[in-house]
């Protein structure tokens, strides 16, 4: 910007006042600017969790809960089981938010719910009064090669130490190929009933716990919105909705006949 | 304009050493004090105030939240529970009494370190600042607030070191000491009083707050100044000080109304005439003479 000269050739007070303050604004607007570019896109990157980092009970979801939580660690204190930590700079987690590691310390779904009742913020929903409707994460059991179970033996410790036993975690039998004579129990994650504590996850005799509490988007597959399962429309439309059903038909040899009844394949009686 | 060795020399001659640094003592006290209630529950077991500066819960019942926080999440688009905005309501009513920057002064940890780095660097005879304009914390605080609407989150948590320093003390620090340093060295080495008189979005919010705050420093017997200067050289906001022991022939009344004076009461300290003491905003209109009368019917000698 040009200087607007007095008569004498040298800029008028006036002039130079304006140049400065011109100058200082725009000085001290690029630095703060630069500066916020650099915040924001740091908190990008930090939105991004680690899969190990579990939220407390009642954490809203991730993008909500940075938008929430106002870093105070109140929840860390009211923890009895010094289960939760806030993390540090340098975690890769967002800075003075609460998390835990399952595989060091899990939670222990307390009865009272402690940490969400200590929440000022409603960063861990106040709504949430029972500890079983909590979705810290879910289990899942992520090495099948291995797992004790999945090689036959009767570990069983996940399913044991389960705080919703026989809901949570159930064992479902499969046949040992590799004996042929044995039943396999496969540890089998319920997503209706875990809450993803972590108990599990820390009790996993293996070096490295097959079994592992994941965040839920990672956890979980999602059908497809227009997908419709056909046996359910079937049954609520009362037949089939595509091709009304036919009586099946069996081509059968010559002087053969078929039991249903679990002989199979037989010589026609005729 | 008097030379002396260092500025509160002669308050130090005349009033004595505890006189001439006693708000200064007072400060560190309640700096000191807050931080030590915060630890006594992690440190030792007993739980006299637990959470950080963000919010916080004292003896099981009152909350304390920063209203400036409650401020970035709501730009972000998130509406706070009760319990935190009962804490930022205490909070602000509080400073509204006590002057915003109250909180700079007298309770931040990070005033510490700037202070640190500011009697360093006059220890030093580090000259040559950035021409940083002091409203430049202004534009950082209204970046932040639209960083906190754009991201969704509360960004500026992420580097802010108020809390990096009071959450790292209280729940363990990571690589937030270098954020601080950062903060130290740019106050040592790049402008004078830099983080706090300059760049704090904190401050620059706490200083809205208490733009009409009661509590004040008055220049009630500014008639008496002799233009030592010493209150220059320790003002963290030197800015404040001119209009009210300048501007007697303009009408200027004796309160230092400026929102960024953080009532830290140096200026009181280090004065050898007395000119300045805490008091209200009020009775600031100045017919000439009347400060005298004022003074006389209104000092608590404070």
């Amino acid at each position: 910007m040009p200087i607007k000269a007095s008569k004498s050739g040298v800029p008028s007070r006036q002039a130079e006042s304006r140049r400065r303050f011109l100058l200082d604004l725009s000085r001290s607007a690029t630095g703060v600017t630069l500066l916020s570019l650099g915040v924001g896109l740091y908190s990008r990157q930090s939105a991004s969790m680690p899969a190990e980092a579990i939220r407390p009970p009642g954490a809203l979801e991730e993008a909500e809960f940075a938008s929430a939580c106002i870093r105070c660690g109140l929840c860390v204190r009211a923890c009895p089981f010094d289960t939760l930590d806030l993390a540090r700079l340098g975690d890769g987690i967002t800075t003075g938010t609460p998390y835990f590691t399952a595989r060091d310390v899990p939670c222990e779904m307390c009865d009272d719910v402690p940490c969400v009742q200590a929440c000022p913020s409603g960063a861990l929903d106040p709504e949430l009064k029972q500890i079983d409707e909590a979705r810290m994460g879910l289990a899942v059991l992520v090495d099948q090669e291995n797992c004790l179970n999945f090689r036959g033996l009767r570990c069983d410790v996940c399913y044991r130490v389960c705080p919703a036993i026989n809901q949570a975690i159930t064992l479902k039998h499969i046949p040992n190929t590799r004996s042929g004579k044995h039943a396999k129990f496969i540890p089998t994650v319920h997503a209706d009933a875990c809450t993803g504590c972590g108990k599990c996850e820390y009790s996993c005799v293996l070096e490295e716990a097959a079994i592992k509490v994941l965040p839920l988007h990672l956890a979980r597959g999602e059908l497809g919105k227009h997908y419709r399962w056909g046996w359910k429309e079937k049954e609520a439309a009362g037949s089939s909705l595509v091709t009304p059903d036919g009586e099946h038909r069996y081509n059968l040899p010559s002087g053969k006949t078929y039991d249903f009844e679990g002989e199979g394949l037989l010589e026609s009686s005729q | 304009m008097k030379n002396s060795p260092f500025p509160g020399f002669e308050a130090t001659k005349s009033k004595g050493w505890l006189m001439a640094h006693k708000w200064l003592m007072l400060r560190r006290i309640s700096q000191i004090t807050i931080f030590a209630l915060f630890l006594l529950g992690p440190v030792f077991g007993v739980w006299v105030v637990s959470g950080n500066l963000n919010s916080s819960l004292t003896l099981e019942i009152l909350p304390l939240t920063d209203p400036y926080l409650l401020t970035q999440s709501l730009a972000a688009g998130h509406m706070q529970e009760a319990t935190a905005l009962t804490g930022g309501l205490i909070v602000v009513v509080v400073y509204f009494l006590l002057g915003g920057r109250t909180f700079c002064s007298w309770v931040c940890p990070v005033n510490l370190i700037t202070d640190l780095a500011f009697w360093l660097r006059q220890r030093l005879g580090i000259r040559g600042a950035s021409s940083l304009p002091r409203y430049t914390r202004y534009l950082l605080l209204v970046a932040t607030l639209v960083l906190a609407f754009v991201t969704g989150s509360i960004a500026w948590e992420l580097i802010n070191p108020v809390s990096m320093f009071h959450r790292g003390v209280i729940f363990g620090t990571g690589f937030a000491w270098l954020i601080l340093l950062a903060v130290f060295l740019f106050d040592l080495f790049v402008s004078r009083r830099g983080w706090c008189g300059h760049l704090c979005p904190v401050g620059a919010f706490y200083s809205l707050l208490g733009t009409h705050s009661m509590l004040r420093v008055r220049a009630n017997a500014r008639e008496k100044c002799d233009d030592c200067m010493d209150c220059y050289l320790v003002c963290p906001e030197q800015q404040v000080l001119r209009p009210v022991l300048n501007g007697r022939d303009k009408g200027i009344g004796p309160v230092i109304v400026s929102p960024n004076c953080t009532n830290c009461g140096r200026c009181i300290d280090v004065c050898s005439q007395d000119v300045f003491h805490f008091g209200l905003r009020f009775y600031n209109a100045d017919p000439l003479g009347s400060d005298t009368n004022y003074l006389a019917s209104h000092s608590s000698g404070v």
